[in-house]
Order: C-alpha cells, then structure tokens, then sequence
C-alpha cells in the first residue's frame, strides 16, 4: 500500500514537472533568436512563429508540436517563436502552452519594431502570421513559408527539406 | 509530320505563356511606383465608391484592415487619428475589409456597418467582396497601408507598409513610417522611406 502510495507520488510529482518545465517560456531579443537560427550543426529547424490571438496559427500548431514526437529519433527540431506581447505572457502565452500540453520549445520574442526584425529574420516575409521556416545550416539549406499548414502538407515540406 | 510538331510545340508555349500572363497578379501586387488601378467598392452606408470619385483628393490613405484581427483593433483609433489628421490636407483615408465573412463572421458587411458606426469613421469603409482589391494591391496581412498620389487621372503607390514602430502602444512609438512619409508626400517630395514592414493578421482568402 505504502509502495503504491510512493508510486502516485512519483507520478504525480513527474507530472508536476513536465508541466512545469513546458510552462517555461524564454523571452528573447532578436539576436539571442539569430544565435539560435544560426547553430551550424546538421540539424533541421522547425521555426514556427505564431500567436495567441492569431487563428489560423492555433489550428496548425498542433501540427508542428506533434513532429517533436515523431521526430524524436532524428535530427529535428521545432522551435514556436510566440510574437505576441511580452505584457501577454503570463495572461495568454503560458495558459495557452498548458492547455495544448506543448512539448516543444516555446520562446516569446520581445521586439516592438516589426520593420527592423522581419527582414532580419527573413526578407521574404512580409509581416503576416502564420510563418513558417526550415532550416539546416550544415546543408546550407533554408526554406520559408507565409501561409498556414494542414498536417499532411507539413509533413510533405519537411520530408522534401530532409531528402 | 515532321514539322508539325516544332510547330504545335511553339503552339502550346504560347498558349501557356499568355495563360501565365492573363493570370490575375495574385502574389506580386503593387511596388512604389506602380498605378494603382481604380475600383468601385460597397461602402457601409451602401453606395459604390471609387477612386476617382473624390475630385479634391490630392491622394489617398488606403489601409486593408478588418473588424477581428487584433492588430487591426490595436491601430483602429490611429487610422481614425490619420483620417483627422491627413483628410484636411487632401489625403483622406480609405479603408478597405477584404477578409472572407464566410471564415470571419465578424467581419460581415452588417458587423463593418455597426463597427463603423459605433467608431463613428469619418472615412468609407468598404467591403472587398471578390478580394479582387486586395489581390492587386498585394495585400497579405491586416492592417496593410498604402498610401496614394494623384499624378493627373492616375493614382500612384507612393508608400507601402507600417503605421509605426510599436503596435502595443501608440504612446511608445518611436518611428512614425507613415507620418514620416506623408510629411514628404504631402510636400510634393518622394518619401525616403516607401516600404515597410509589419506584423498583421494574414487576410482570410476564400477558400478556392
């Protein structure tokens, strides 16, 4: 009985800290996001950039925290940049992470100025949400999307960006 | 026989070519410099309102903006302020929703009359049912600002982009893009800055 006990509360405790740990969101400036874009390692990035308030984003993220699960054996990672106000936070973004039980990484970019860093991040991208970038410096590879994904079209693209 | 084929293969260049052609210019859209082509949209109170309509105007502020994106709603009273600021000096503001109410419900023409009239906008608000408006402009995200010159007849893209530098926060604004162009604009000067970014809600196309 006292095992059983030890057990639930290792569980619960377990729980407790994945929770807490999907909770954390790293705020970041623009560079600190360029230094994470530009790991010259042969690793394919999933960079989303979404928000709270933006529709068409809820309805793909799924999508994209899935891959983190499926891609677990391999060298993929998704990376959710949050552009919504960092004065949202604790209000919207943290929540909203719990709620959807996110296991990939989340960060929130704390710039006010979109003229200055969109075109940093990409100069393609015109300033509408959902974006989507794919990218794999030991390849030199990088592709970016300004549209919203189903399942099926994610996987596709990625697969495509792999081979 | 021989020849035939060189020539049928010519044949369907050609077709293909003028196809490409013909396609309306969905993703490029206007550059500065470019004519802008007028329109005939609905207006809230119900009357069609074009370009050209507007005799006085030296030009015109044109924004695709919306009822629900959050964005938009952040910058709502600014371009109610530009209006006021920028119609007396001969460049009123002209808003243009495009979003497909069949995706957003709240930005149906009955939710843009009562949005209209709650703000009490001293501008037409129009509905760009086909999104034809919105596909020549090259407008992708609400709200999206392109600013207007009367060259003659024509209406020329004087400025593309951004309101200003923080969306949150009118009182923290640092850079003003489009009153810093407009200063230039209305001085009969190109603006030194034409082109800016900033975040927005994508525009809900219809479904094709």
């Amino acid at each position: 009985m006292n095992q059983l006990k030890l057990i639930a509360a290792a569980v619960s405790l377990l729980l407790f800290t994945t929770a807490v740990q999907a909770q954390q969101v790293q705020v970041i400036k623009l560079p600190e996001l360029q230094k994470r874009l530009s790991r010259p390692t042969d690793t394919t990035y999933v960079v989303n950039f979404w928000a709270t308030w933006c529709g068409p984003c809820v309805k793909e993220l799924p999508h994209f925290d899935k891959l983190t699960t499926t891609y677990k054996n391999q060298k993929v990672k998704v990376l959710l940049v949050s552009m919504d106000y960092v004065s949202q936070l604790d209000k919207k973004v943290k929540p909203f992470i719990v709620k959807n039980a996110l296991k990939s990484d989340v960060v929130l970019l704390n710039e006010t100025d979109p003229n200055t860093y969109l075109t940093t991040i990409d100069p393609k991208w015109t300033g509408s949400l959902p974006f989507t970038l794919l990218l794999n410096n030991a390849r030199h590879k990088r592709i970016t999307f300004e549209q919203e994904f189903t399942a099926e079209e994610l996987q596709k693209q990625l697969q495509a960006f792999m081979r | 026989m021989k020849k035939l084929f060189p020539f049928l293969a010519s044949l369907l260049v050609l077709a293909l070519s003028s196809f490409v052609i013909l396609r309306p210019v969905a993703d490029a859209g206007y550059q500065v410099g470019d004519k802008a082509a007028d329109f005939k949209l609905k207006n809230v109170d119900g009357k069609l309102v074009s370009l050209a309509d507007n005799k006085a105007a030296k030009g015109y502020i044109v924004v695709f903006t919306c009822n629900t994106c959050p964005y938009a709603k952040a910058y709502e009273q600014r371009i109610i302020n530009l209006n006021t600021k920028y119609a007396p000096q001969g460049y009123p503001v002209v808003a243009i929703n495009p979003n497909d109410p069949a995706t957003v419900p709240g930005d149906s023409f009955a939710e843009m009359q009562k949005r209209a009239k709650e703000k009490k906008y001293a501008f037409p608000y129009l509905q760009d049912e086909t999104q034809q408006v919105a596909h020549q402009f090259g407008a992708t995200r609400t709200p999206h600002l392109y600013v207007l010159t009367r060259q003659s007849t024509d209406f020329v893209v004087s400025y593309i982009g951004a309101i200003d530098d923080n969306s949150e926060d009118a009182k923290l604004v640092k850079t003003k893009y489009l009153e810093n162009a407009m200063t230039e604009l209305v001085a009969g000067k190109p603006a030194s800055v034409s082109s800016t970014k900033a975040i927005g809600c994508t525009i809900k196309w219809k479904k094709a």
